[in-house]
């Protein structure tokens, strides 16, 4: 038999006989509530649906194929975002332009996050000197102005994918750090932290099965806020030069390129500096909408 | 206070440290040196080069060196724009820096502030609901795009503005405009929920009523407070302002310090690298105390420790 060890419901005895509801369910229908969360998720999906199917999407043109007779064209029927200088495809161009972006956005949030999350969770865990003294190593690095870093990072270093999805993660994990590690210190004196203690289970067991998944509101609402500032500093980057290098191709240097023919071919920056607003702008909302939907207490804007 | 000032001062000389240490060695670690130039440099002319500038002695002693006279202010020569002290470069970057960077600030509240506080007032109206909407919107455009868009439409469009360069009153207002829009945004944003914050409670009842008219109970009782937020946020406002600065830099070809930056950097210019990133850091550092100082004066509960 299992012993339950999760939290035990709080249920005062007049309010048991209701349906009991969880807390994600609970936020499951406020979000489903929020039309621009919503209209923003499926913005997202449809984005990055196509960017992750694109090489097996019917009709989709080789980003890469040059046809210098149709070099510049802007936007028709047969190329709807217009044609680049060496007659590629803009739309394709975008397509897998967004490939990149949202590959840096994921996998450099997922560094940070798994970082931040050990990291806070064993901070705010330890408590006391080990406690202070990482902490205060955090406050260090978040004094540093870390863009800088980066920059020669990538400059000195080398300027691969690899080192964009480090760099960018490196630096995001800060802030996720302190957010677990402020979770966890309010958590680990609750009572089902001492029922899973008096069990039995060790330390890492107490932290990353008991503690850490009840820190996962914030962590999902931080989160999806991380995506699209990695997915802009990336991008930032790719426009200075440094990110995504050619033959591979990011919103960043879509829009880089395209702003170095403004005055000719406006379409070449327009719709990769559309499409990245756009992606940011839904996951604002997004990242919004979760955080009223799974942290009522912090609705005081919202009201 | 003065404690707490000098407190301050004093922890900032190990974080500062620490950054002109990451920085120097991370430089002298990376592959390719500062005179891997497109033409190669005959042997003893390069020996005569490091010797120079300093290259040849052992690490510790060049580091050591550069500590001494950094913490003098002092960075030495530029590698690459010859003759020429990274102070001085610096100097000259950051008053060109400063000003696009002070305007964008100055903008962004004088802007943003008064649009949060219509935003609040008028809550959950369609006014309410568009200013917000657009101020998602605008902290959702990069500026990297923005400009561009400015450029095509006020300036290669219209013809209002000059589409670069740093001459002339006209040619400020783009670059400006580019870097300062996500920042008013930005700022109506927190000026809005802070006002919201403020204006329910107690001491703006009790203003109101004892009979202050609402222009008094809204803009002496309750801005102060409700501004607060915006305080808290200039200082980290500005570290991205810097940052931003280097993009808007770039794309209105902006003789500042962050374009310095970059093409120090791709130059593998060490010392003006260095110079930069240090002068940042403690500008930033400088920057978060006033922020704190000035959070003090303005709300009486919090008190410096």
């Amino acid at each position: 038999m299992s012993i339950g060890l999760a939290p035990p419901a709080t249920v005062a005895p007049d309010l048991a006989a209701s349906p009991p509801r969880s807390l994600w369910s609970d936020a499951w229908r406020r979000l489903r509530r929020n039309r621009a969360a919503v209209l923003s998720a499926l913005f997202l999906l449809w984005v990055s649906g196509t960017a992750a199917l694109a090489p097996w999407l019917p009709g989709m043109p080789d980003p890469s194929v040059q046809d210098l007779a149709r070099g510049a064209q802007p936007p028709s029927w047969s190329h709807p975002f217009g044609t680049d200088e060496l007659g590629r495809d803009t739309f394709a161009r975008v397509v897998y332009g967004g490939r990149i972006s949202l590959l840096v956005g994921l996998v450099a949030t997922l560094v940070s996050l798994v970082i931040g999350v050990a990291y806070g969770a064993v901070a705010g865990y330890r408590g006391g000197k080990t406690d202070e003294v990482m902490m205060r190593f955090v406050d260090i690095l978040y004094s540093l102005p870390y863009i800088f870093l980066v920059i020669l990072l990538l400059v000195f270093f080398s300027r691969s994918l690899v080192m964009l999805f480090v760099a960018l993660g490196l630096v995001q994990w800060l802030t996720m750090a302190r957010i677990v590690r402020g979770q966890v210190l309010s958590l680990k004196s609750q009572n089902f932290v001492e029922a899973a203690r008096a069990l039995g289970a060790g330390d890492f067991a107490i932290v990353f099965r008991h503690i850490v998944p009840n820190t996962l509101g914030p962590v999902i609402v931080y989160t999806t806020l991380t995506v699209p500032a990695v997915i802009l500093q990336e991008a930032f980057l790719s426009f200075l030069g440094l990110g995504v290098q050619p033959p591979d191709a990011s919103w960043g240097t879509l829009v880089s390129d395209g702003a170095r023919v403004l005055a000719l071919f406006p379409w070449l920056v327009a719709f990769p500096g559309a499409m990245l607003s756009l992606t940011l702008l839904c996951f604002n909302f997004l990242g919004d909408g979760l955080r009223d939907a799974l942290d009522p207490q912090d609705r005081r804007d919202v009201n | 206070m003065t404690a707490y000032v000098v407190r301050r001062v004093l922890l900032m000389v190990p974080t500062l440290l620490a950054i002109a240490t990451l920085t120097f060695f991370m430089m002298r670690l990376a592959p390719g040196g500062p005179f891997m130039a497109e033409r190669e440099i005959p042997g003893p002319a390069l020996e005569q080069l490091r010797r120079t500038y300093g290259l040849d002695r052992p690490l510790h002693e060049q580091y050591l060196r550069f500590l001494a006279n950094a913490a003098r202010g002092d960075f030495g020569p530029s590698y690459r724009y010859q003759g020429r002290p990274v102070s001085e470069i610096i100097a000259e970057g950051f008053v060109v820096s400063a000003e696009l960077g002070g305007w964008a600030l100055l903008v962004a509240v004088l802007l943003g502030v008064p649009i949060g506080v219509i935003a609040a007032l008028r809550q959950n109206t369609a006014v309410d609901f568009g200013v917000m909407a657009a101020a998602l919107a605008g902290v959702s455009v990069p500026n990297f795009v923005l400009g561009p868009a400015l450029v095509l439409t006020l300036s290669l469009g219209l013809f209002w503005f000059p589409p670069a360069l740093w001459e002339g009153p006209a040619s400020r207002v783009l670059p400006v405009l580019t870097l300062a829009t996500a920042y008013v945004a930005y700022v109506a944003r927190l000026t809005r929920a802070g006002m919201l914050e403020v204006l329910r409670q107690d001491f703006i009842r009790t203003a109101r009523a004892k009979g202050l008219p609402e222009r008094t109970v809204v803009f002496k009782h309750g801005l102060r407070l409700g501004v607060l937020p915006v305080v808290s946020y200039l200082g980290p406002a500005a570290a991205r302002i810097i940052m931003g600065s280097i993009v808007v830099e770039s794309i209105f070809a902006i003789p500042g310090l962050g374009r310095y930056l970059v093409q120090g950097a791709f130059n593998r210019d060490y010392t003006l690298v260095l110079g930069v990133v240090l002068f940042y850091a403690a500008f930033l550092m400088v920057l978060n105390l006033l922020v704190d100082l000035a959070y003090t004066r303005l709300d009486p509960r919090v008190e410096l420790s």
